[in-house]
């Protein structure tokens, strides 16, 4: 606000444009502002400068070179725009590299990590038949004969990487639903811990099997059947880690939204911050009402003349007292005796009555509407083949009577850009479908609902950044707060431990219920 | 000149001897009055003990021109002994018998009395 106070009082000769000082104004500006220019970027035909956006003053002054009477303003002046439609800034040139660094960054990433995991997964699920096909290969003719043992191990084996199999596609063959920005601590360790297993299993058996040739195949089958063995518990390892751990709950987390203060709290288990934002926003979608910007302007425009009221001249000398200046101006604000609180009120109870009304009328016109509506059974259906309309003409053929008091409402409560015509008359022909009374069909657009049930491009927030001070792969902790950013809003998140319960018993009696009148009686003597 | 009055109510119990001869009204001995309280009975709904624990006998009601008023007994007494029977630990029905002897004609109380005098004190005098 201060910033905004300095351009004012600092380039308030500019705002009163009149012929006579003009030149020598401007060719003081661009020799101030030419030096800017040239760091900026010599190829690139226009600069950013951090203004205010509120401050139309510099935007202008592109219109005002040409109102402007200067004959040489094609030499002096600097063309200091924003980015205009045909001409690509620094910054655009930045932003488009960046994003595809990342965009290919993450994707490189995410592709990388999977076919680690699925080489490394085949050479596991491979490994104990390699053992045991190995020596089959290799010396068949030395080999001690081994009879039944042999058989019952490999079948054993064989069933037991069945199970592995299945167990590993019922764990971890699923679609990542979510890119998160840094690994899952978990699951590296994981794949680690398998490589250096099977890896100390290789050696052991290059060295002492391979190398040696040894003939005891009965005792080479059953390393592998031990390898198998082990593999099955590392499997156990994986599911307790990656699934049971966090399903029992510590920790209860909030979360607000930063345009409108709607809350939510959440109960979740032992968690990486990185997972319990994954869990939070899967959550949002679900649990928030959408994010509707048109109803926040009410509250910007009360803001916004909040801070138009004052003004700050500086008369005591040329410093620059910033903070002298805001204080002066909260204390002003305070004193000052202004009724915008009657206005909010009166504001407020008139919108909920307008709302109200035309909540009435639409609720009338759609009741009314669907009792044009019948459904022909089956029998009846042979016997007037002339009218019979499938739901989307049915629906075509009442919508008219009801289109006017459902824009009518939709526009009162600012609602109107989620729902498009063709929206409304799918809706009302599944409703028509599938036999919903007018109140289910008018549930949608009574009530805002979660973000999910609109379409995907009236979302507003489908990238989202996490914003912590801890490192995203640490657990969470009591009293931890991070943001989770999306380009409009964002939600506060904060993290609160579940009190340790100190439960205690107490055995009551049943035969210890006794009770006893409470007597005041009067007796004449 | 103003003069400042505080007063004060000082409330202080006093023990009173009363003796009641009893009216025979047909086959029935009465005294006029009525008593409440009685340690099997709810000391808190007692409107005339000071102290809401206080299980004791108290006359609820006298009537008008009967023994007891004439004896000199008010509303609100609490009776310590009859004829020389502690009445402080004695069930309801216990204390009715008590007062209600058919062979005797004449009770003796011993009462407790909470009586209210005004003190006036001139405070300030300018």
């Amino acid at each position: 606000m201060s910033a905004a106070m300095d351009t004012e009082s600092t380039y308030s000769g500019y705002s009163h444009y009149s012929g006579h000082s003009k030149k020598a104004h401007r060719q003081g500006r661009d020799r101030h502002k030419s030096p800017r220019s040239k760091d900026g970027s010599r190829s690139e035909k226009s600069v950013t400068i951090q203004t205010p956006p509120a401050e139309p003053l510099l935007g202008n002054d592109a219109s005002r070179a040409e109102d402007g009477q200067d004959d040489n303003w094609g030499e002096t002046t600097t063309a200091i725009t924003g980015t205009s439609e045909h001409s690509i800034s620094q910054e655009d040139i930045a932003r488009i590299s960046k994003d595809l660094e990342d965009s290919v960054g993450l994707d490189c990433r995410r592709y990388l990590g999977l076919t680690v995991a699925a080489v490394l997964g085949l050479l596991v699920f491979l490994t104990p038949i390699a053992f045991i096909l190995l020596p089959q290969i290799l010396w068949r003719d030395d080999l001690e004969p081994c009879g039944t043992v042999c058989e019952g191990l490999f079948i054993s084996v064989a069933f037991k990487l069945l199970i592995l199999l299945i167990g590993t596609w019922a764990l971890f063959f699923r679609q990542p639903k979510a890119d998160i920005p840094r690994v899952f601590v978990f699951r590296a360790l994981l794949l680690v811990l398998i490589f250096l297993f099977v890896f100390s299993y290789w050696l052991f058996y290059g060295v002492r099997i391979l190398d040696s040739k040894d003939t005891n195949y009965q005792g080479i089958v059953q390393y592998a059947v031990s390898l198998v063995d082990a593999l099955l518990f590392i499997h156990y390892l994986a599911i307790v880690l990656l699934e049971l751990r966090q399903l029992q709950p510590m920790f209860t987390v909030k979360v607000v939204r930063s345009t409108d203060g709607e809350s939510r709290y959440y109960s979740l288990g032992h968690l990486s911050i990185q997972r319990a934002a994954l869990v939070v926003l899967e959550n949002y979608y679900r649990d928030f009402t959408v994010y509707n910007p048109a109803l926040l302007t009410a509250s910007k425009s009360r803001a916004a003349k909040h801070m138009a009221g004052l003004k700050v001249y500086n008369v005591d000398g040329p410093g620059n007292n910033a903070s002298g200046q805001s204080r002066a101006m909260i204390a002003a604000a305070a004193r000052r005796r202004d009724s915008s609180h009657n206005e909010l009120y009166y504001e407020e109870a008139d919108q909920e009555r307008r709302v109200k009304k035309r909540r009435a009328r639409l609720v009338v016109a759609v009741e009314e509407a669907f009792t044009h509506i019948k459904r022909l059974q089956a029998e009846e259906q042979q016997k007037a083949p002339g009218e019979m309309m499938d739901p989307r003409e049915a629906a075509q053929a009442i919508f008219p009577s009801m289109a006017r008091a459902l824009q009518k409402y939709l526009r009162t409560t600012r609602q109107q850009q989620y729902h498009s015509m063709e929206s409304i008359l799918q809706h009302l022909s599944f409703c028509i479908t599938n036999n919903m009374t007018p109140k289910a069909f008018l549930e949608r657009y009574l009530n805002p609902g979660p973000t999910l049930q609109y379409d995907r491009d009236r979302w507003f927030s489908k990238q989202w950044t996490l914003v912590s001070e801890e490192a995203v792969t640490s657990g969470l902790q009591d009293g931890i707060v991070f943001v989770l950013k999306c380009l409009d809003f964002s939600l506060v998140v904060n993290v609160k431990k579940i009190p340790f319960i100190k439960l205690s018993e107490e055995f009551i009696d049943p035969k210890s219920h006794k009770f006893v009148l409470r007597l005041q009686s009067e007796t004449s003597v | 000149p103003v003069i400042t009055t505080l007063s004060s109510f000082i409330s202080f119990s006093s023990q009173q001897r009363i003796e009641i001869h009893k009216l025979r009204q047909g086959d029935n001995l009465i005294l006029g009055f009525s008593i409440g309280g009685g340690i099997d009975q709810d000391p808190t709904q007692n409107p005339f003990s000071e102290d809401k624990t206080d299980k004791g006998i108290y006359v609820t009601r006298v009537t008008e021109g009967g023994p007891a008023e004439v004896a000199g007994l008010q509303i609100g007494d609490k009776i310590m002994q009859v004829n020389g029977w502690d009445m402080t630990m004695v069930t309801h029905d216990q204390a009715r018998k008590r007062l209600t002897k058919r062979n005797e004609e004449v009770v003796r109380l011993l009462v407790t009395r909470q009586s209210l005098q005004k003190a006036v004190q001139q405070s300030m005098m300018s």
